[in-house]
């Protein structure tokens, strides 16, 4: 059973109960609220950014959301704030109105036919479906500007490589688990290769530096490749 | 016009660029970062009078040599050192002036790891969202420090106050940790707990600006696997598969899947960073209030 309405208009039963969250302590100034769904990180993270846009947040030094959890660090008193948070009323994020960031995607990764056979389709249904999946950015880590998004059902979850690469090129856009992720620097990884974005997920020098950010919702775009670069050699 | 600036003449093992890190930028998977000694890099500051934000050299065992462009005042701090100006002995822990051309070296740590060297003006590199820190982990922060390097200087603010008196504790026999239990000590046994503030470990050689590594006894799980991905804090004691704890120091990752069975109270990382390896390790548990 899930405390959290299901996506739609922003109206909840009644007698909701609110969020079910569980507080646990990070130190002598954070906290660590651990959620139900990501759907129920997203809300309170989406209501904890309100809080703090009209001035109704004590400060803080991080809020990190993840994939069942929020961390909020550098509370002053984070046992009041852990009392204070469970009489909140969260509404269930909403997305209407959130611009959607397109991503061109050439779907040549050396991977496509692997997850193909995993999903029970064609490399050419793998593209199909992941380019009509909106996604979210759930949340960041690993490197500056990589997101962990969410968005593909259950059924297209995959398993990491059981052999990791030594070496995935940046911009690769890659599987794992529930998530799919863009690589902002080249590293090694594990994650399934679907394809590969030209699109710059972090700069330093540009704001905001990261492409991502928590809450982002990305949909990647189909662009055409030479399937054969080596034969034009 | 002046040229505010220093020359790398010997860049040592590693030596950083550090100030007080990019705190609150995590959630974009980008870590603090910042000098590991808090404190000393505070302390170095103060003594060529900088604020506490401007950015110093964090040197790694080794030290490091710059040759000055223009005179200036600078403090070397942290892991007590020689210093020299042009082979000439300087007090370590005070403001010391270095004329024009002349080589400051800040040599071999007697005790400790990192020696923190503030310049008057601070160092002006390139901030990277708000913060010159060089971090590795992510390789935000100008590079660390390679030979022939020059680096600029910001201008000299207040006057340099008269020398404070340093006090130091001196080599610390042990590295005594106060850990808050949680979030994460639910999956562990009565017994790894016991163990966690019980037990003492060595601090190991495979330590860095992410992570105080230890070698010891193994805390005992009471469940296996991996959490989900989670916000990681400063000063969070990871425990991975192998059971050893890992203290998570300045460049950490943000976010981690291994469960984090306390967190070390931030006012006991400075020590940390001198901790060299071998040196034993215990966790206490750190009651409320300071």
């Amino acid at each position: 059973m899930t405390a959290l309405p299901a996506a739609g208009p922003r109206t909840r039963p009644a007698e909701s109960p609110g969020l079910r969250m569980r507080t646990l302590p990070v130190g002598d100034h954070g906290l660590l609220v651990e959620l139900d769904s990501g759907a129920a990180v997203e809300a309170l993270h989406a209501e904890l950014l309100r809080r703090a846009a009209a001035g109704l947040l004590p400060a803080t030094r991080e809020i990190v959301p993840a994939a069942r959890t929020v961390l909020i660090d550098g509370l002053a008193e984070p046992e009041r704030f852990a009392a204070e948070l469970t009489g909140w009323d969260i509404p269930p994020a909403t997305r209407s109105g959130a611009q959607t960031l397109e991503v061109p995607v050439r779907y040549d990764g050396p991977d496509l036919a692997d997850v193909a056979e995993l999903w029970g389709v064609t490399p050419e249904e793998v593209v199909r479906i992941h380019s009509g999946t909106e996604f979210r950015v759930a949340f960041c880590g690993f490197a500056p500007g990589f997101g962990y998004l969410t968005g593909l059902p259950e059924r297209y979850h995959v398993p990491r490589r059981a052999t990791p690469r030594t070496r995935l090129p940046v911009g690769s856009v890659a599987l794992a688990g529930p998530y799919t992720g863009v690589y902002p620097r080249s590293s090694p990884g594990g994650w399934q290769l679907l394809g590969t974005t030209d699109a710059v997920l972090w700069d330093a020098s540009r704001e905001p530096a990261a492409l991502f950010a928590p809450g982002t919702l990305v949909r990647f775009v189909p662009q055409p490749f030479d399937p054969h670069p080596e034969a034009a050699q | 016009m002046t040229d505010r600036a220093f020359a790398v003449v010997r860049a040592g093992a590693l030596t950083t660029v550090q100030d007080l890190g990019r705190a609150g930028h995590a959630h974009l998977g980008v870590p603090r970062s910042g000098a590991l000694d808090a404190d000393a890099h505070r302390l170095a500051n103060r003594l060529v009078g900088n604020g506490p934000e401007a950015a110093t050299l964090e040197t790694t065992v080794t030290g490091c040599a710059v040759r000055m462009r223009s005179a200036g005042t600078v403090a070397v701090t942290g892991a007590p050192c020689p210093v020299t100006v042009d082979g000439r002995p300087a007090p370590w822990g005070a403001p010391v002036h270095v004329p024009a051309d002349a080589v400051l070296e800040v040599g071999t740590a007697a005790y400790g790891l990192r020696s923190y060297l503030a310049f008057a003006g601070g160092i002006e590199a390139e901030p990277v969202l708000g913060s010159r820190a060089t971090d590795l982990l992510s390789g935000l922060g100008p590079d660390p420090l390679s030979d022939g390097a020059v680096l600029p200087l910001g201008t000299p603010g207040a006057p340099v106050p008269a020398a404070d008196a340093v006090p130091h504790a001196g080599p610390a026999r042990e590295l005594v940790l106060p850990v808050r239990l949680g979030p994460r000590d639910d999956w562990f046994t009565v017994a790894g707990l016991r163990t966690l503030l019980t037990g003492v470990w060595r601090v190991s050689s495979a330590s860095n600006r992410i992570g105080l590594r230890t070698e010891g006894p193994s805390l005992e799980r009471a469940r296996d696997g991996e959490l989900p991905s989670e916000g990681m804090a400063l000063g969070a004691v990871q425990v991975p598969p192998n059971g050893l704890p890992v203290l998570f120091l300045a460049d950490h990752p943000t976010t981690g899947g291994y469960p984090v069975i306390g967190v070390v109270r931030e006012s006991a990382l400075s020590a940390a960073a001198q901790a060299a390896p071998g040196t034993p390790v215990r966790f206490v548990r750190a009651h409320s209030g300071f």
